[in-house]
C-alpha cells in the first residue's frame, strides 16, 4: 500500500495540475477571442484609413502598380499588408510585404483566403466614388504565433513555480499528518506486552476513531491473553499436582520397608497415571477444538450408534445401566460426526461417573425432537455451582477423583463448533443431572430412515 | 509433630500423609478451605502444609485469616504456581516457606522441621537435654555416645518433651501429637510410651508432674 503522504501528494499534484491546465485552456480561449477581435478591428480601421488617404479618383490607366516601401522590419511589425485595386481589377498599389496576387474576392467586408501557401484574413473596402478597392490583410500564422507567445509567457513562470509548489505541498502534508506519525511512533516504541490504551485525547477527530478502535482491540487482546494465562496456570496446576503425587508416592514406595505401605503407594501411582493420562487426553482434545480445525461437511449420523460406540470404547462403570431410546437409532441427524462424538462422549462419561451403583443413565430425544438429553441419577450439581461448571478446570466441591475439570468445557466448545448448544439443569423430578444438547439443524432437516 | 495438610488432590494428599508419617509426623488431611478453617479452629498444629488452589477458594485467603487472628502456626505453601510474583505474594501473605509442585518428599519434611523449629524459638536442629541428644531429621536419639533405639511414637513423645525443656506437657497434648483424627487413642497409651522411654533413657530423665503432665528433668 502506497504511503498516505505520497498518496495525498499525488492527488494534490494531479488536482493542482488539472486546475492549472483548465486555467491555461481558458486563458488561451479568452485571449484568442480578444486578440482576434482587436486585430480585426485594426484591419478594419487600417482599411478605412488607407481608403481615406487615396487622393481623388484613381486613373484607371496607370501603367505599373506602385509599391509603398516600408522600413526593415521584424516580428509582428510586418503583419499588415495592403493592396489598392481599381474597381476594374487592376492593382494600383501595394505595401512592400504584400503579395502581388489579389488577396480577396470582390465582396467587401471580412474574408479568409490562402495566398501563396499562407492563410490570410482580409478586410475589403469598396470606394465607388474614388473607383478603388482597398484590401488590408493579416497573416493568420502571425496571429497564432502571437497567442502562442502569450501562453508561453504565462507558462514559463508556472513551470518555475511548480517544483516549489510541490515542495510546499510535500512539507505541508508532513506537518498535517504529524499526529498520525506521533501515534505510529508511540506504537512502534511499545513492547509486545504493553496493552495500555493509546492516549487519544489530543488526537485530531479524524484519528480519534482509529485510536479508539485500536484501544478496543488492545482491550480484547488483553482479555484473551488474560484468559490464556489463567488457563495455562490452571493447566500447570492440574498437571503438576498429579506429578507431585506420583513423585511422593514413588519416594514412599522406595523408602519404606513395609510391604503394605509399598503396595498402597504403587496402587496410588497406577491410578494417578490413569488419571493423568485422561487429563492429558482431555487437554489435547480441547487444544484441538480451540485450534479450530475445519469441521467436516454435515452428514446424517445416528446418535444411538455414537453412544454405543462410546460405551464400547470407554467401557461402562459396573453397576450402572445405560438406556438408549430406540428413536436415537432410527432418526439420523446431519452434523460433523467426529465433533459430535467428542461432545456426547464427555456427557456420557460425566453421567456414568456420577451415577450411583445400580443407577441408570438415560439417553433420549427431547419431546419436541430438537435436542438430545442425557439424565443420570447422581448427586446433580449444586445450584450455586451450575453457572461455573463449564469453566475450564472447574471442579465442584463434590469432585470425582477421575474428573479433569475439562469435560463440560469440552462439551461446550465442541457443540458450539457445530452450532449446537448445551443446557444443564438438575432433574426436577429427582436426584441427578439433566444435560441437553440442542441442535438447530434438527429443526430444519430431520430425515427419516 | 502434628501437621495439617490442606490438599485437594487425593493421591498427593495420601502421599503426604503416608510419607510424612514415615518420618515421624502425625498428619491430618483436609481438602478444602472450609474444612481447613474448622481444623485450625479445633486443634493446634506444629505446622500447616497448604495448597494454594483449592476447590472452594484460595489457600492464601485461609493463610491471611490465620494471620489476622494471630495464629502463628508455621505454614508451608505448596503450589503449582511458581512465578516469582506468586512466591512473593505467598511469603508476604504470611507463609513461612514455599515449595513448588512437584517437590521432593525429603525436602518437604526438612523444610517443615525447619519452620516448626523456628516457630518454637530454636535455631539448632538437634534437641539436647543433658547426656541425651535427639536428631529430629534422622529420627535418632543418642545417650552418652550410644544410639537409643526408639519406636516412632516413643520418638514423637520424646521430641515433644525436649522441644521446650522445662515446660510441662499434658497427657492431652501428647495424645494430640501422637494421633490423627481418625485414629483410636488407647486410654493408657501415653503412660505406656513414657514407661518405655524411661526404661531406655533412664528413669529420672522424665519427670511426672502430678495432675499436670510430664517434663524433661534438666540435668
Amino acid at each position: 500500500m502506497i504511503s498516505l503522504r505520497r498518496r495525498l501528494f499525488l492527488i494534490l499534484l494531479v488536482a493542482t495540475g488539472v486546475i492549472w491546465l483548465s486555467a491555461v485552456i481558458w486563458i488561451y480561449q479568452v485571449s484568442r477571442a480578444e486578440v482576434e477581435h482587436v486585430l480585426d478591428t485594426r484591419l478594419q480601421e487600417a482599411a478605412r484609413m488607407v481608403d481615406s488617404l487615396v487622393a481623388g479618383h484613381m486613373p484607371s490607366s496607370a501603367p505599373e502598380p506602385v509599391v509603398i516601401p516600408g522600413g526593415e522590419t521584424t516580428g509582428y511589425e510586418r503583419q499588415l499588408s495592403c493592396q489598392i485595386w481599381s474597381l476594374e481589377g487592376r492593382l494600383i498599389a501595394r505595401s512592400a510585404g504584400a503579395p502581388e496576387e489579389q488577396l480577396a474576392g470582390p465582396a467587401p467586408g471580412f474574408s479568409e483566403r490562402v495566398v501563396d501557401g499562407e492563410r490570410w484574413r482580409i478586410f475589403t473596402v469598396d470606394d465607388a466614388e474614388k473607383g478603388v478597392r482597398v484590401m488590408i490583410g493579416d497573416r493568420l500564422g502571425l496571429r497564432d504565433q502571437l497567442i502562442a507567445d502569450l501562453i508561453k509567457g504565462l507558462l514559463w513562470p508556472t513551470l518555475l513555480v511548480a517544483p516549489l509548489l510541490g515542495l510546499l505541498i510535500w512539507v505541508s502534508l508532513g506537518r498535517g499528518l504529524r499526529p498520525l506519525g506521533d501515534i505510529t511512533a508511540a506504537l512502534k516504541a511499545r513492547d509486545a506486552e504493553d496493552m495500555r490504551p493509546i492516549d487519544a485525547s489530543h488526537a485530531p477527530e479524524e484519528i480519534r476513531p482509529l485510536a479508539n478502535a485500536l484501544n478496543a482491540l488492545f482491550a480484547k487482546v488483553e482479555a484473551a491473553r488474560q484468559q490464556e494465562r489463567e488457563v495455562t496456570a490452571f493447566a500447570a496446576h492440574e498437571l503438576k499436582t498429579p506429578l507431585a503425587g506420583l513423585k511422593t508416592q514413588t519416594q514412599i514406595a522406595l523408602a519404606t520397608s513395609d510391604a503394605e505401605i509399598r503396595d498402597g503407594a504403587l496402587r496410588q501411582i497406577l491410578s494417578s497415571v490413569d488419571r493423568t493420562t485422561r487429563l492429558v487426553r482431555q487437554l489435547l482434545v480441547l487444544a484441538k477444538l480451540d485450534a479450530g480445525s475445519p469441521t467436516l461437511p454435515a452428514s446424517p449420523v445416528s446418535l444411538g450408534d455414537i453412544i454405543d460406540e462410546i460405551g464400547t470404547i470407554g467401557g461402562t462403570t459396573p453397576g450402572c445401566r445405560v438406556v438408549v431410546d430406540p428413536m436415537l437409532y432410527d432418526r439420523r441427524v446431519p452434523t460433523d460426526r467426529e465433533i459430535l462424538t467428542i461432545a456426547l462422549r464427555n456427557l456420557h462419561e460425566n453421567a456414568v461417573q456420577h451415577s450411583p451403583a445400580g443407577g441408570t443413565v438415560t439417553w433420549r430425544f427431547t419431546p419436541d425432537g430438537f435436542g438430545v438429553v442425557v439424565e443420570d441419577e447422581g448427586p446433580g450439581i449444586d445450584a450455586d455451582e451450575l453457572p461455573h461448571v463449564r469453566q475450564r478446570f472447574y471442579r465442584g466441591r463434590s469432585r470425582s477423583p477421575v474428573g479433569s475439570g475439562l469435560g463440560l468445557a469440552i462439551v461446550e466448545v465442541a457443540s458450539a463448533r457445530i452450532g449446537w448448544s448445551l443446557y444443564l439443569e438438575n432433574r426436577p423430578e429427582g436426584p441427578g443431572l439433566r444435560a441437553e444438547l440442542r441442535a438447530p439443524a434438527l429443526n430444519e432437516a430431520p430425515s427419516q430412515v | 509433630m502434628r501437621i495439617l495438610v490442606v490438599e485437594d488432590d487425593p493421591i498427593l494428599a495420601d502421599g503426604l500423609k503416608v510419607g510424612l508419617g514415615l518420618v515421624g509426623a502425625t498428619v491430618d488431611l483436609v481438602g478444602c478451605c472450609v474444612d481447613a478453617r474448622s481444623a485450625l479452629a479445633a486443634h493446634d498444629f506444629d505446622a500447616v502444609v497448604l495448597d494454594v488452589m483449592l476447590p472452594d477458594g484460595s489457600g492464601l485467603d485461609v493463610l491471611k485469616e490465620m494471620r489476622a487472628v494471630g495464629d502463628r502456626t508455621p505454614v508451608l505453601l505448596l503450589t503449582a504456581l511458581d512465578e516469582v510474583s506468586d512466591r512473593i505474594r505467598g511469603l508476604d501473605g504470611g507463609a513461612d516457606d514455599y515449595l513448588s509442585k512437584p517437590f521432593d518428599l525429603d525436602e518437604l519434611a526438612a523444610r517443615i522441621r525447619a519452620i516448626a523449629r523456628r516457630a518454637e524459638g530454636r535455631a539448632a536442629p538437634l534437641l539436647v537435654s543433658g547426656e541425651l541428644t535427639v536428631d529430629p531429621a534422622a529420627m535418632s536419639a543418642v545417650l552418652g555416645g550410644a544410639e537409643v533405639p526408639l519406636s516412632r511414637r516413643e520418638f514423637a513423645v520424646l521430641s515433644l518433651l525436649m522441644e521446650r525443656p522445662g515446660i510441662i506437657r499434658s497427657k492431652g497434648e501428647i495424645e494430640d501429637r501422637l494421633y490423627g483424627w481418625h485414629e483410636e487413642v488407647e486410654s493408657n497409651a501415653v503412660e505406656v510410651h513414657v514407661h518405655n522411654l524411661r526404661s531406655k533413657i533412664g528413669r529420672a530423665a522424665i519427670e511426672t508432674v502430678r495432675g499436670l503432665g510430664y517434663r524433661m528433668r534438666n540435668a
